[in-house]
């Protein structure tokens, strides 16, 4: 990994700024939001797990605690929300099922989530890549807000 | 005390029957592993280890690579989900013995799948019925599920019923190996909220 990359694992999140990279390999149900405010180039990336927090858990797993962390922390680095634009991707439903199984529903319930908290916001969603049953890789790039889409079944995608 | 306090302050002693559960379990499923392949399966003492939830799909050691999983819920007094996890030579490797012909892990159609997910369903049978003898509890499965990708989103995926309730999880782990290492499979035990202490009571542990 180069030296300005950023690894983000699942369940926490990462900020940075021209010319750093922010990296979150694997989502699954999971969804990573990124975050950017051109004019400060501070970018934050997220990796949540789940949509609700009920029980006080750690916030950034949760798209309804881990939105709001993420941006104060990015406005304590001097970013400013109302200029902040998101992109987001994963919410997969990675296991075919014969059975039903409620828990599996969790990416498309993850989705909808990171989107409710971001119209809260008042942050426009200017790309996504959701949904479908495979995982995503995100690369974030804060010196111009570019996001690359890996996955191993389908061509990349830039946002 | 609340699971995700129990997973943390685990003591050696609560630890170590934990291991002996997966030792039990997965010698059962190598034996079964070890009858349908026609050949001697080997496995790795079992590892008991507390993670954070950030740090469980970095257990592979590489979250990128491409694997297999298949994921079974146990249900009843004590529910946990099971993770059966092959890398893409290993899940070929299996299946060209089982169907007798080549297997393209990229091409495989419905019905390898169908006989991937039974190799699941065998193995964790075979794990669960350990498991019930131990505890007595009456634990059945649930149909497995079938994926294909990157390690890190196969793995975070199946620990969603666990990630509601707890920001760490414990995993017992066994790795399965044939004499030519031509199988390496990960097999994952991840007990739900609550269960830790019932399984540990069950055993006639005090939690």
């Amino acid at each position: 990994m180069a030296k300005n990359e950023h690894r983000v694992k699942m369940a926490e999140f990462a900020i940075s700024s021209a010319p750093g990279v922010l990296i979150t390999i694997g989502l699954g149900s999971c969804v990573g939001i990124a975050l950017y405010d051109k004019r400060s180039k501070i970018g934050g990336l997220l990796h949540i797990m789940l949509p609700t927090n009920k029980k006080d858990l750690k916030p950034a797993k949760y798209a309804d605690t881990g939105i709001p962390h993420m941006i104060e922390e990015m406005e304590k680095k001097g970013a400013k929300k109302r200029r902040m634009v998101a992109k987001i991707a994963g919410g997969a439903q990675m296991f075919s099922m014969g059975g039903d199984n409620s828990g599996l529903k969790v990416g498309e319930r993850n989705v909808i989530k990171v989107k409710d908290i971001l119209k809260e916001k008042n942050i426009d969603i200017i790309g996504e890549d959701v949904g479908k049953n495979y995982g995503r890789t995100m690369k974030f790039y804060t010196e111009d807000g570019k996001v690359l889409i890996t996955s191993h079944r389908q061509d990349d995608n830039i946002l | 005390m609340a699971n995700d306090d129990l997973v943390q302050h685990l003591t050696k002693m609560q630890k170590d029957a934990l291991k002996e559960i997966g030792n039990i379990g997965a010698g059962n499923a190598a034996t079964a592993f070890s009858q349908f392949l026609n050949t001697k399966i080997d496995m790795t003492v079992p590892s008991a280890e507390v993670l954070s939830l950030s740090e469980v799909p970095e257990v592979t050691g590489n979250a990128d690579q491409d694997v297999v999983g298949i994921l079974l819920q146990a249900m009843g007094e004590a529910p946990a989900s099971l993770l059966f996890l092959l890398s893409e030579k290993s899940a070929e490797h299996l299946l060209s013995s089982i169907l007798d012909k080549e297997i393209d892990i990229n091409e495989i159609d419905e019905m390898e799948i169908s006989a991937m997910k039974e190799i699941g369903n065998i193995l964790s049978g075979s794990y669960l019925s350990a498991l019930n003898k131990l505890t007595g509890f009456n634990l059945i499965q649930s149909v497995p599920g079938f994926a294909h990708d990157m390690a890190a989103a196969v793995i975070s995926s199946s620990m969603v019923p666990l990630s509601q309730a707890s920001d760490y999880t414990l995993l017992i782990e066994t790795q399965f190996l044939d004499g030519d290492h031509e199988i390496e499979g990960y097999f994952m035990l991840i007990p739900h909220l609550g269960s830790l202490k019932k399984i540990l009571n069950s055993l006639g542990i005090e939690t």
